[in-house]
């Protein structure tokens, strides 16, 4: 198991975000998170990545304890992450973006993580802009941008925040089938998704969060099928 | 003749208060904190550099050159052990600790070092002077000014250039995810606050080549400071160099009309600027 969450409960005053949360992801898998607006779903990637701590319960990554480490020991560990709504640097470069994430998330000197830098701005489509300003992006290019940035970082695991969210089908499907190709190479992958279509293109396991609580978790068939599921997220009566 | 004279004595006076305001933006830039301090700051320098002068016999470049990593290390803990733990969402808290840190250097000062007025002594560069044909302008000025470049280009090269400095531009434009890109925003407020610390030095060791100073002129100071920096635009180092310069100029010209309405001159500019062009001559195209 790469990444365990065990009974990780989190609240905000009164309200649970996360409750009790228990799952974990095998190396390699790509798990999908879905659930309704405010189930909890970013939250439960600030929990994992470190931006913010549970109240109670235990996460490990690669086999440690990390339940209590910054933010910043875990990227170094390999937990990267894309955010649902793109921030890049606004005032770097394209480059510039990648080269902060490779060379500060992976402990390296800017010159040892050129050339990783370089493939990834090509895997992602961003070559043509390596020299512009984040600033100055379209969505399309925010969003890979954003998947750019978080493979710089040197991720073991990878989080997708709603990548697909607000693009056209023909751009989704770009973005799909690079995801789809980084996962085929084996990386692990845990993505949040209203996109469905596009998370089923690639996801193995689906997990279903509702009021901060793990629902359903199990094959995307199986999970689609499911009364209670169609009930709660789909809105559909039974 | 004597309004060139005047407009040149003017520029050169400029990069004195460029180097004043170059740590203030350099800190503002990175972590959005106003140092209320920052002219204290320098005060403290000069004495430190004054200390080093008297105990060792050194000349105040030498002495400049000791009081800069000691500066840049009082500058790194007090980052990494005070105003790291103020800083957040409310503006407040670091004002009012800063605030206190001036109102306290001042008094430290005064306790340690008496009110009286001292100078660092730079022999004869301080009375040395080149004539440049139509102008004739001391070395002491020339070599502020330059220094003055010398220092923006040098920080440029840092931010442009280097490692450290993306981590600072991406610092800058978002600690949070700064942080998941393995950046530890701490420890870059700490570096920054360091390398200001630097400047602040090197602004010190001519604050005090150049004129008297005592322990109660660092609020004075941190106002140019401050005005050059909000004429030039924040975030802009040459735009912080343009404004030391247009308070430089105002200033002289305000002093050679009559020499009472030298400092309302520089203010009276920076109100004009502040009227015309709300966010500075320069401001930054993504704010």
């Amino acid at each position: 198991m790469i990444l365990t969450l065990t009974d990780v409960t989190k609240s905000f005053g009164a309200l649970k975000v996360a409750d009790g949360v228990s799952f974990s992801v095998p190396q390699g898998q790509a798990l999908g998170i879905i659930g309704p607006n405010g189930a909890g779903k970013s939250t439960l990637f600030n929990l994992i990545t470190g931006n913010i701590a549970p109240n109670s319960g235990r996460i490990t990554f690669l086999g440690q304890d990390v339940t209590q480490r910054p933010a910043m020991a875990r990227v170094r560990m390999g937990v990267g992450r894309s955010f649902q709504i793109p921030q890049p640097f606004e005032g770097l470069t394209v480059y510039e973006n990648l080269a902060v994430a490779a060379s500060f998330g992976q402990g390296r000197s800017e010159a040892a993580v050129t050339e990783d830098c370089i493939a990834i701005l090509r895997d992602t489509e961003l070559l043509r802009l390596a020299n512009t300003q984040a600033g100055a992006l379209s969505l399309l290019d925010r969003k890979r941008l954003e998947l750019a940035r978080a493979m710089a970082t040197g991720p073991k695991l990878l989080l997708l925040d709603e990548i697909a969210g607000g693009l056209t089908e023909g751009e989704c499907q770009a973005l799909v089938a690079t995801i789809k190709g980084l996962h085929a190479r084996g990386m692990t992958i845990i993505w949040i998704e209203h996109v469905l279509h596009a998370l089923t293109a690639v996801v193995e396991r689906l997990l279903v969060l509702d009021f901060g609580k793990v629902i359903a978790l199990g094959a995307p068939t199986e999970i689609m099928a499911s009364k209670e599921v169609r009930e709660i997220y789909l809105g559909m009566e039974a | 003749m004597i309004w060139l004279d005047t407009l040149v004595q003017g520029i050169l006076l400029g990069g004195l208060y460029a180097l004043f305001a170059a740590g203030l933006s350099l800190v503002f830039g990175i972590m959005r904190l106003v140092n209320l301090a920052h002219g204290d700051m320098i005060v403290f320098a000069a004495f430190a550099i004054l200390l080093i002068t008297q105990t060792l016999g050194l000349h105040p470049f030498l002495a400049a050159l000791i009081a800069a990593p000691v500066m840049f290390a009082l500058g790194w803990a007090l980052q990494r052990f005070v105003l790291n733990r103020v800083l957040g969402k409310d503006i407040l808290p670091p004002l009012l600790v800063t605030f206190g840190l001036s109102v306290a250097l001042q008094n430290g000062l005064l306790q340690g070092f008496s009110a009286d007025s001292q100078r660092l002594a730079a022999g004869p560069l301080e009375s040395a002077s080149v004539d440049l044909g139509l102008v004739t302008v001391g070395w002491m000025p020339l070599l502020t000014f330059a220094t003055a470049i010398a220092v923006i280009v040098g920080l440029n090269q840092i931010f442009y250039r280097t490692a450290l400095g993306r981590a600072f531009r991406a610092t800058s434009d978002d600690p949070v995810t700064a942080s998941l890109m393995g950046i530890a925003p701490k420890g870059v407020f700490a570096l920054a606050t360091g390398l200001a610390m630097v400047v602040v030095t090197i602004a010190a060791l001519y604050l005090g080549m150049r004129s008297n100073f005592d322990p109660s002129i660092g609020p004075a100071r941190l106002i140019y400071a401050f005005e050059a920096v909000i004429i030039g635009g924040l975030g802009s180092l040459w735009g912080t160099l343009a404004g030391g310069v247009i308070i430089g100029v105002a200033q002289t010209f305000g002093a050679a009309i009559n020499p009472e309405w030298q400092i309302l001159a520089g203010h009276l500019a920076f109100l004009v600027v502040l009227l015309l062009r709300p966010r500075g001559l320069f401001p930054r195209a993504v704010d």
